[in-house]
């Protein structure tokens, strides 16, 4: 497998604050890879360097083939746009938009929107009842698989989530980890942002940051759950 | 997409949408009501100053001529010259027909007064009612013309052959009450004197030089003194427009006119216009505006048109800025979803375009309701100042609406730099 994404000694730093240092990191194409660390360990700040929502300070940061750290900030957008599934912990719904028209507006941004493609990215999360709905008429859980059947909807070449179950009961963590496994087993790369060990152990690789470095890289310790 | 979300942005977010709207319809209801009095209180101006009296005035040309080069005037010996009065309805047939409010002439002879002496008998229409070429009826008299004097007891009429009206200054000075009987003589173009017996039906005091003059229907004064069918000066109060250097120019020297130049003139309602075709129907006329009159209703407009003008540019300022700070509070309240469209890929100007038509679509609500609730501002300000209804200006709606497209526009210019500058990993992550 090629790799999707590779980090050469990135380092992001923030006046007198050091946030990322000297990340070197390669993501294979289908990979499912946790980013795990405490809080200020620097993940968000990866998150945003790998979602080009940042320009690192340092180094070189490689999405599909293209060095993205030296675009301006018109071209990131398009990258952003065409390449990246983003998921959040808060959802980021837009409140006055159905469900269906939240989907649809990745949809309008990347080409065209299209009702019936957004009708069935939520038929696959299992939202499909649930189309002409409000953010605020939905379950966090539901919020969130709606928020991963926006991330979906342009096929992205990697999907990003920042604690996507951080807001989350077990059921609903379930629910949605178990979309990941569908998703990993129909080939994305998926770069999974959490401090929860439990969520870190479903992918195949745990990266470890502590302080804005990276201590560890690795499988996970315990056997990868179905 | 686009529509839906400006669409689901306006039902959804009512109460914004509203207190958008109801400051673009305050500033703009403003605007409109000044702009629409601003555009009509030239001729409202212009009909409150025509309530004091004329300001063309018409002699004979030798006459004037005579008066402008040696400063001699009526009564002095000069005045063989005329005006005809049967031309007089052709005043109602020039270019500026309209625009004449009034008009009337004088005919002014010194006689013998019995117990006053030497006076002068000053004959005019009182309100004559004139059948014009055109087939219509006008009235004209100096009743309307001199409508601030003050009379004691009833104005003549124009066929009250043996009645007259004493002057404040002479009734004074020779204890003249109404009632009482005055007989005068004139003498006439033949040295021959003839005379007649007046009854005093009012006194009146002008604040002017006719209070010393006892003032008699024209026909009567003509009868007297063998000037029929002849007035030695008419005074016209006309609407006009403020005097500028095209007007003065032409004032002096028509002829100096280019073509064009004359034209504009010519279909301008300046007071040297009107006078110009005015001499155009009577013959050897000379019509002259009073430049004091003409220069202080000039003046008047002016400083009235420009408070309008600066307070039309408050309201809008002062709506503007309104707005300003209700976009940026907005764009500062949706900051997270604004960060979500750019995180999605929406790019700048697909952002600004969004906010932009969202603002506009308050504004062109608002600036529709506030036209209308201007156009009833403006009647109010009429009603109140002028006594009058303000017309509704077509031109106004145009200048309305691109008021409020710049009004949006510039209400939104702050709230666009600021998400212009807003970065998606900011509001999403803190970062």
């Amino acid at each position: 497998m090629k790799n999707i994404l590779e980090l050469h000694d990135v380092s992001m730093v923030y006046g007198s604050v050091t946030a990322l240092r000297n990340i070197t990191l390669s993501i294979r194409q289908g990979e499912w890879t946790a980013i795990m660390g405490s809080s200020g360990s620097g993940k968000t700040t990866l998150m945003n360097v790998v979602g080009c929502m940042n320009k690192p300070t340092h180094g070189t940061v490689i999405l599909d083939g293209e060095k993205i750290s030296r675009l301006n900030a018109k071209e990131l957008t398009a990258i952003r746009r065409d390449r990246i599934g983003l998921i959040f912990q808060e959802f980021h719904l837009i409140s006055y938009l159905t469900a269906v028209e939240n989907v649809m507006l990745a949809q309008y941004y990347h080409s065209m929107a299209d009702e019936e493609e957004a009708l069935q990215a939520l038929e696959r999360v299992g939202l499909g009842h649930r189309a002409g709905h409000l953010p605020r008429q939905l379950s966090g859980g539901e919020q969130q698989r709606l928020c991963i059947a926006r991330a979906l909807i342009n096929h992205p070449k990697l999907i990003l989530a920042d604690e996507p179950t951080g807001n989350l009961d077990e059921s609903n963590q379930a629910a949605v980890l178990e979309i990941f496994h569908k998703l990993h087993d129909a080939g994305s790369t998926i770069i999974v942002v959490t401090h929860s060990p439990e969520v870190a152990e479903h992918a195949e690789r745990i990266v470890q940051l502590e302080f804005g470095r990276m201590v560890r890289d690795g499988a996970p310790a315990r056997p990868m759950v179905a | 997409m686009f529509l839906c979300m400006i669409g689901r942005a306006v039902t959804r977010r009512k109460r914004k949408f509203l207190m958008t709207a109801g400051t673009v319809a305050l500033g703009i209801s403003l605007a409109t009501a000044m702009l629409n009095v601003m555009l009509d209180v030239g001729d409202k101006v212009n009909q409150a100053l025509r309530t004091y009296g004329a300001n063309i005035t018409v002699e004979p040309r030798g006459a004037a001529l005579l008066g402008d080069l040696y400063g001699i005037g009526e009564g002095e010996g000069v005045a063989d010259k005329f005006l005809l009065e049967a031309e007089l309805p052709r005043i109602k047939t020039i270019f500026w027909a309209f625009n004449i409010v009034d008009f009337t002439p004088y005919l002014d002879v010194q006689a013998e007064a019995e117990g006053i002496g030497k006076v002068t008998l000053l004959g005019t229409w009182f309100a004559r009612r004139l059948d014009i070429p055109t087939g219509e009826s006008v009235d004209a008299g100096i009743i309307n013309l001199k409508s601030w004097w003050d009379v004691q007891g009833p104005w003549l009429k124009d066929d009250d052959a043996d009645g007259v009206m004493v002057g404040g200054l002479t009734a004074d000075r020779y204890n003249i009450r109404i009632g009482d009987r005055i007989r005068v003589e004139v003498e006439d173009r033949t040295g021959e004197k003839r005379g007649t017996e007046l009854t005093v039906r009012s006194l009146f005091h002008s604040g002017d030089k006719e209070d010393g003059v006892l003032l008699a229907p024209l026909a009567v004064v003509q009868r007297l003194s063998g000037l029929e069918g002849r007035v030695r000066r008419i005074e016209v109060s006309a609407l006009t427009t403020p005097e500028n250097d095209l007007a003065r120019r032409a004032a002096q020297n028509p002829n100096s006119l280019s073509r064009h130049e004359w034209e504009i003139w010519y279909c301008t309602a300046y007071a040297s216009a009107i006078a110009f075709q005015i001499e155009e129907v009577l013959t050897e006329s000379r019509a002259k505006p009073v430049l004091q009159v003409a220069a202080s209703e000039g003046a008047v407009l002016q400083k009235t048109s420009l408070l309008m003008l600066l307070l039309t540019v408050l309201s809008l300022a002062c709506s503007a800025l309104a707005v300003a700070g209700l976009v940026t509070a907005g764009v500062m309240e949706r900051s997270t979803e604004i960060g979500l469209l750019k995180a999605l890929g929406a790019g700048d100007w697909e952002i600004v375009l969004l906010i932009l038509t969202e603002t506009l679509a308050s504004a062109l609500v608002g600036g529709a309701v506030g036209y209308v609730a201007g156009l009833g501002l403006a009647q109010v300000i009429g009603q109140s100042v002028f006594g009058a209804a303000v017309s509704a200006k077509g031109l106004v709606i145009p200048l309305v609406a691109l008021l409020v497209l710049a009004v949006a526009a510039g209400g939104s210019l702050p709230a666009c730099r600021m998400l212009l500058r807003l970065r998606p990993a900011e509001v999403l992550h803190g970062r």
